[in-house]
């Protein structure tokens, strides 16, 4: 049995103490090893990436116990995806974090976020709900140490309520498996999908309360409305590099929708069906449109980016909610565009808000406006789907698969109103922020610095500003516009996964160890 | 026995919702406590109720209890342990920085502080 499939878990698990408690007071040795560990863990994902592109379904069954009785690690299309995207995103993180000193602002930086990359890894990972719990409870611990990393009174008292939601959020799972467990005598993913499958009509009514219960908690984590309360605040309270790590936990709750809605209570599962689909729809269509009506109306930069995210979040619901497999396609997509152009705002707000602070209005101007405004400008496109970038495509790809639904005319009306609203949102922050700076700045001093040519504001800023900051938000947009020009090969490989995922044979076969 | 079962957990709930939604931490860690208690009873019924049957294998045992819920139950104890006390030390802390232990934030006081 090959065992390279635990390696992303066991990287980052032992990666972690190590930092914690052998080279805790060398900032720079930590730097070294959190990185190393990191371009590792893209290593490792890349290769499982190759393997599950061939279709094979592995299992990995810890402890050797077969299927029901251990838990399982199954390595499928979609899960390989989601670790590359992770270890990307970690990367694009963690350099910046390090460029922009932000790990040297409180302590056990990168202890938590390797035990953050850990619970995230797991939970992409597990074929058990379960252990799903115990990994949602790993990522959740190291980032309420991460959301409160540096301090500061307003950070903490978002801290507490960020804590507060997700620990209900955690009860609330817990009654969920508890139902489950009840009515089918079982936690492994696949084993579930038997058992419910066979379960006689009249035994189901538990079933669907938990199924519902689930989808709720998978909801608090993919900020759905009306359960996206904590989102905001949290995010925009954050230090930012960390709310672009955690637009990955966002995806968390998103996959973990994508994998129980299909392959537990799938969409030919007669007790379910409709229940997910039907109520998470409307919730996901108010989600896009509060999302951008909250970009819009936002006064400060942090907030702005937690709306829009919101907001994409919104979109990529729209395509879960829908459960063919063209939509599945669209969204496994999305989702990786989402994660990057999220992540890539929130850096860029941590670049304005590092050199003039959070909040939208007319200011002096900032050093290096030009090219953070290029950055904003790039990332915006990419935001509110407008083309060239990824977004464009992928919002294309959810309404075109949207084409067959009941309610296509009110997607297409949510989707396209809510993306000029978005629009409207983010060329109003960022004239804001870019070009009212200068016409402020004129009025009160009468000789501004002249107009920074390229050349000029690199000499001048280069010893303050360090380079490795634009370096990770230059990772994150080449990986955007790698989506766009390698759309091709990408929606093939997204076709496959989600014909996989509503295939779900195969994947039963494997862990259970049945032979077809 | 159920029914003992059931209204304890029906109550526990019950009083630690009614905590959670009070505006100061203390009481709302206190319900979260009520509540990681009462999911921890539901687990182990989970697996339905016995009384004097063992959960291992034994020669002399006639029936079994089912050992998941006890082990589920456990798991969840600890995670819930640790992260009470995570929140303790986070609620302290914010407490300390601002003498306020409201949990709930005024935005508009906020943007005001900003400007401050």
């Amino acid at each position: 049995m090959s065992h390279w499939i635990i390696l992303p878990i066991v990287l980052p698990a032992l990666l972690a103490p190590f930092i914690l408690m052998v080279i805790r007071h060398h900032l720079d040795l930590q730097r070294i090893f959190s990185v190393a560990g990191t371009v590792a863990l893209l290593g490792i994902a890349t290769g499982l990436l190759a393997h599950a592109a061939t279709g094979d379904i592995t299992v990995y069954e810890l402890g050797d116990w077969p299927a029901p009785f251990g838990i399982v690690l199954v390595l499928d299309r979609l899960s390989a995806l989601m670790i590359v995207l992770t270890s990307l995103l970690a990367l694009a993180v963690n350099l910046y974090a390090i460029g922009s000193g932000w790990d040297a602002r409180g302590r056990h930086f990168h202890a938590l976020f390797q035990f953050q990359l850990m619970g995230v890894l797991g939970a992409f990972l597990t074929g058990d709900a379960f252990n799903l719990f115990v990994f949602f409870e790993v990522l959740l611990i190291a980032s309420y140490g991460l959301m409160i990393h540096g301090g500061g009174k307003r950070r903490l008292q978002a801290g507490v309520q960020y804590v507060v939601y997700n620990l209900l959020g955690s009860t609330l799972f817990l009654f969920a498996l508890g139902t489950l467990y009840a009515v089918t005598g079982t936690l492994n993913m696949a084993d579930l999908a038997v058992r419910v499958a066979e379960l006689p009509a009249e035994e189901t009514a538990l079933l669907r309360v938990g199924a519902v219960l689930l989808l709720l908690v998978f909801a608090i984590k993919a900020a759905v409305l009306p359960l996206h309360f904590w989102l905001p605040a949290s995010y925009a309270n954050a230090p930012l590099p960390v709310a672009a790590l955690f637009a990955i936990m966002t995806k968390v709750g998103a996959y973990a929708i994508l994998r129980m809605y299909t392959l537990v209570f799938g969409p030919d599962v007669s007790v379910t069906q409709g229940l997910v689909g039907d109520w998470l729809l409307p919730a996901a269509l108010l989600t896009l449109a509060v999302g951008s009506i909250g970009v819009l109306g936002a006064r400060e930069i942090g907030r702005l980016m937690a709306f829009a995210a919101i907001a994409s979040m919104g979109t990529l619901l729209v395509a879960i909610s829908l459960f063919n497999p063209q939509a599945t396609a669209a969204a496994v997509y999305y989702i990786v565009h989402s994660t990057f152009a999220a992540a890539l705002m929130f850096l860029i707000a941590d670049l304005v808000m590092e050199r003039r602070g959070g909040e939208i209005i007319a200011q002096r101007p900032m050093p290096q406006t030009g090219l953070i405004a290029a950055l904003f400008f790039a990332g915006s496109i990419a935001v509110a789907g407008m083309p060239p970038l990824s977004g464009f495509l992928g919002k294309l790809l959810v309404m075109d698969a949207a084409r067959d639904s009941d309610q296509v005319w009110l997607i297409w009306a949510v989707i396209l109103i809510s993306s000029l609203i978005t629009i409207v949102g983010l060329a109003r922050a960022g004239s804001i922020l870019f070009w009212e700076s200068h016409d402020a700045a004129h009025v009160r001093e009468p000789e501004p610095e002249p107009e920074p040519h390229e050349d000029e504001a690199e000499v001048e800023i280069a010893p303050k500003a360090p380079a490795l900051p634009v370096v990770a938000c230059f990772l994150l947009l080449s990986g955007l516009i790698a989506l766009t020009v390698f759309a091709g090969p990408m929606m093939d490989y997204a076709s496959a996964t989600a014909a996989q995922l509503f295939a779900p044979v195969d994947y039963l076969d494997t862990v259970l160890r049945r032979t077809p | 026995m159920e029914i003992l079962v059931a209204t304890a957990v029906g109550l526990l709930t019950s009083a630690g919702i009614y905590l959670i939604l009070r505006q100061r931490t203390f009481p709302v860690i206190l319900g979260i406590s009520l509540i990681s208690y009462a999911v921890n009873i539901f687990l182990f019924a989970s697996g339905r109720l016995v009384v004097g049957l063992p959960p291992i294998l034994r020669d002399e045992a006639v029936a079994y209890t089912d050992p998941l819920p006890q082990a589920l139950a456990l798991t969840a104890i600890v995670i819930s342990f640790g992260m009470t006390a995570l929140i303790v030390m986070i609620a302290l802390s914010a407490y300390l920085s601002d003498n306020d232990d409201r949990i709930d934030m005024d935005d508009v006081s906020d943007l005001q502080d900003n400007d401050a």
